[in-house]
């Protein structure tokens, strides 16, 4: 027999083998999940998790699919948190302060107690996002809050009723349509796509009897 | 540090022989070498693990044998369940699935002025675009071309894909990036814009565009975010059961049930778009799977029940890459970004036994050979693996990059006390990806009408086989095709009168009298990973 560890599961007691996930230790003791599982990979931030171990006083915050259990581990899913998402359309915002305040006015209200950062399941420094939003340094918004995960524990925590994920988010887009240089080759690619200019080519290709489509595909240059 | 000291110990072998195997540019396969190594190695080869289909428009053909068993298996539903002439929903195009294809679908109907919507039997998003790590084809350098592009993919999948889709493919990659730069997703670029691009297995020209190693978490969050922006209707949490016909066999809506309350609801629409995406929680073969928990094939068998033909439903990709060590990640996805910046798999000799960047299913086939025949693999608790010499990134790039570049794959072993800065990690191929799936057109309809199909579930595109980052691009260029053409369809279809379900009944006698029947309920919408006591 495996070595056995005991979690509460919302208060419940579970013996479950060591080495488990939180997730799967919740499958061994019999749950079929629904809501609070969705890649099992640590992508989609839908299994949100936090605990606090039996005797200790720190909150623990996780997600379920990426943390093993412990002994003495006391669990509760958030698979649901309700965050607050601004409604806008991106081809009429520009990437100015003011759009910051205008959608998400709350951001000001930040008291620097720093409880979003310690919870946050991807180990990112919210508050300092937080911080350049308020600023409008959306670049640097976007990428100190580039790996979240949306799962919403930074917003549980926040005094000052914060949505940290959808600041981000808009932050991200602002990024990546209005600051982040355009690409030039990218723009010469599309309009000579439209022009026509490959459309022969290609015609050709898919008429090729398949013999002498793979002597082009065996003796292809591949770039070093 | 591994928490198994064998593997600290065999790691040394590894490093020790780093800076030759680092300088070593492996030879290429020869054709005749990789069909070899693919007949006797690769896993879609073995006949015993597929069954014949002995009901619907596919009998006579094999299937994977889990599949098999969905695609003959019992409705959730029989028609007295519902009422058809009351729908719950009314909506000009209906979208099944809310990930990368269905979202794209989503918006560009929006875009056309109709109305659009989605249900999901998850949450929007939890799809495995989210989870798709490396990256984004599109052939938009100078030294490259849609035409190059073409070569690869349709070489790549064997010379078995259907050609007008391989060519929209390729000559609307460009567009869709720009589409998705244009809704604000990052990309990884040079100070003066130009698109940081690398190779993927099988590519003759580096045209893999990234956002770091979260790639297809960029696209989906945008997309939703998007979506959400938009006001179309999502409908998280349900499960679309059964495709409802009209009078005529046109596709005319869905039952839907809701996953927590099995509450049973009736949408109609003039059109229907299946999104569904893959089939990796199947776990054909007894494979772990890098795929997200709801990729159970439902829209193959929500298609298949009415009449919508299969192709290549035989043949999957096992990601040659998937997690072979520690067991709490078992399956999960490592990147082919991990090898297109410059690590090599190697065996437990320390030694380079393939070219890194061979197409997914020869690497596939090599690494079990390597364990199988050779012997040369290194046994852990759930089998064995190889080694992917990660450290030989930075001992080329130099410190900093794997951070930079796969922050990621850091962080998922990091975890594990494991830092692939400094370790190699152990990998094992992984039930990755559906190549086939509904047949479709190159306006993205079924057999069917008024029946679409993007993303995973549609088949024809890769062949028999997928290249990295032609996944991504697919779900973009195909979500967005099959949002237009349904909604130009739907601009000319009237509201469907007669609702109808017959369909059930008919397959079901089908079933019968192939003596086939079983009560497997289908689609599986779920794994059943609950232990049972």
């Amino acid at each position: 027999m495996d070595n056995m560890v005991n979690v509460y599961l919302f208060g419940k007691k579970y013996s479950v083998p060591e080495g488990l996930t939180i997730m799967t230790a919740m499958e061994y003791a019999g749950y079929d999940l629904v809501r609070g599982c969705g890649c099992r990979n640590g992508f989609c931030g839908a299994c949100a998790t936090i605990y606090r171990i039996h005797g200790k006083q720190e909150l623990h915050a996780c997600l379920a699919c990426q943390t093993e259990v412990q002994e003495g581990m006391y669990v509760a899913t958030l698979p649901f948190f309700p965050l607050v998402k601004q409604i806008y359309n991106i081809e009429k915002i520009k990437p100015t302060e003011q759009i910051m305040m205008q959608l998400y006015p709350e951001i000001y209200a930040c008291i620097g107690c720093n409880a979003c950062t310690k919870a946050c399941t991807q180990e990112l420094n919210v508050m300092q996002y937080i911080a350049y939003a308020q600023r409008g340094e959306y670049e640097k918004c976007a990428e100190e809050s580039f790996d979240c995960v949306m799962c919403g524990v930074c917003s549980s925590r926040c005094p000052a009723g914060i949505s940290h994920p959808q600041v981000a988010m808009l932050a991200r887009r602002l990024n990546g349509k209005y600051i982040a240089p355009g690409c030039g080759h990218l723009e010469d690619r599309v309009r000579e796509i439209k022009d026509g200019t490959f459309e022969e080519l290609i015609e050709n290709l898919m008429q090729k009897p398949v013999d002498e489509i793979k002597e082009l595909y065996n003796t292809r240059e591949i770039e070093k | 540090m591994y928490k198994i000291e064998k593997f600290n110990e065999l790691a040394k072998i590894v490093a020790e022989k780093r800076a030759e195997n680092a300088d070593l540019e492996p030879r290429r396969m020869t054709a005749e070498e990789k069909d070899t190594l693919l007949a006797t190695f690769h896993p879609d080869y073995k006949q015993e693990e597929f069954t014949v289909l002995s009901a619907g428009v596919n009998k006579g053909e094999k299937v994977p044998t889990q599949l098999a068993e969905l695609l003959q298996g019992k409705s959730r539903i029989s028609a007295a369940d519902v009422d058809l002439s009351a729908p719950d929903y009314d909506t000009d195009v209906l979208i099944i699935g809310g990930g990368g294809a269905g979202a794209s679908a989503a918006i560009e109907a929006d875009e056309a002025g109709v109305k659009a919507m989605i249900v999901t039997k998850l949450r929007i998003g939890d799809a495995n675009t989210m989870m798709a790590e490396g990256g984004i084809q599109a052939a938009d350098k100078p030294n490259d071309s849609p035409a190059i592009h073409y070569i690869d993919a349709f070489g790549g999948g064997h010379f078995a894909a259907k050609p007008e889709l391989v060519k929209n493919l390729v000559t609307k990659a460009p567009e869709a990036i720009q589409w998705l730069n244009k809704l604000g997703v990052e990309f990884d670029k040079e100070a003066d814009g130009t698109m940081v691009t690398t190779h993927g297995g099988g590519t003759s020209r580096k045209r893999m565009h990234a956002a770091k190693d979260y790639t297809g978490a960029e696209i989906m969050r945008t997309l939703r975010d998007e979506v959400l922006n938009r006001g179309i209707p999502v409908v998280d949490f349900t499960a679309a059961v059964e495709i409802i016909l009209d009078e005529n066999g046109k596709a005319a809506g869905a039952v839907l049930m809701n996953m927590e309350t099995k509450e049973l609801l009736v949408a109609r629409a003039k059109t229907v778009i299946i999104a569904t995406g893959g089939a990796g929680r199947l776990h054909y073969q007894g494979f772990p799977t890098s795929n997200h928990y709801g990729a159970t094939a439902d829209g193959l068998i929500l298609g298949y029940r009415v009449g919508a033909r299969l192709l290549y439903a035989d043949t999957l990709q096992y990601h040659p890459t998937g997690t072979g060590y520690p067991e709490q990640i078992f399956g999960a996805l490592v990147t082919e970004k991990v090898r297109s910046l410059g690590a090599k798999l190697v065996n437990i000799d320390g030694e380079v036994f393939m070219h890194p960047l061979e197409t997914r299913d020869v690497t596939a086939a090599s690494i079990i050979r390597e364990c199988q025949e050779r012997d040369k693999g290194i046994e852990t608790s759930l089998g064995k693996a190889v080694w992917l010499d990660t450290p030989m990134i930075e001992y080329k790039h130099g410190e900093g990059t794997i951070e930079k570049r796969i922050p990621a794959m850091m962080r998922m072993f990091g975890k594990y006390g494991i830092d692939i800065r400094k370790e190699p990690i152990l990998v094992y191929p992984t039930l990755h990806y559906q190549n086939g799936g509904l047949n479709i057109s190159a306006d993205c309809s079924t057999d069917v009408e008024n029946l679409y199909a993007a993303g995973e579930v549609a088949g024809g595109i890769h062949g028999r086989n997928r290249l990295m980052g032609n996944s991504l691009l697919d779900v973009i260029v195909f979500g967005r095709d099959a949002g237009i053409n349904a909604a130009a369809k739907a601009k000319e279809t009237s509201i469907p009168e007669k609702l109808t379900l017959d369909h059930i009944e008919k397959f079901n006698g089908e079933l019968e009298n192939a003596g086939i029947a079983n009560e497997t309920a289908s689609p599986m919408l779920l794994p059943k990973y609950a232990r049972k006591a």
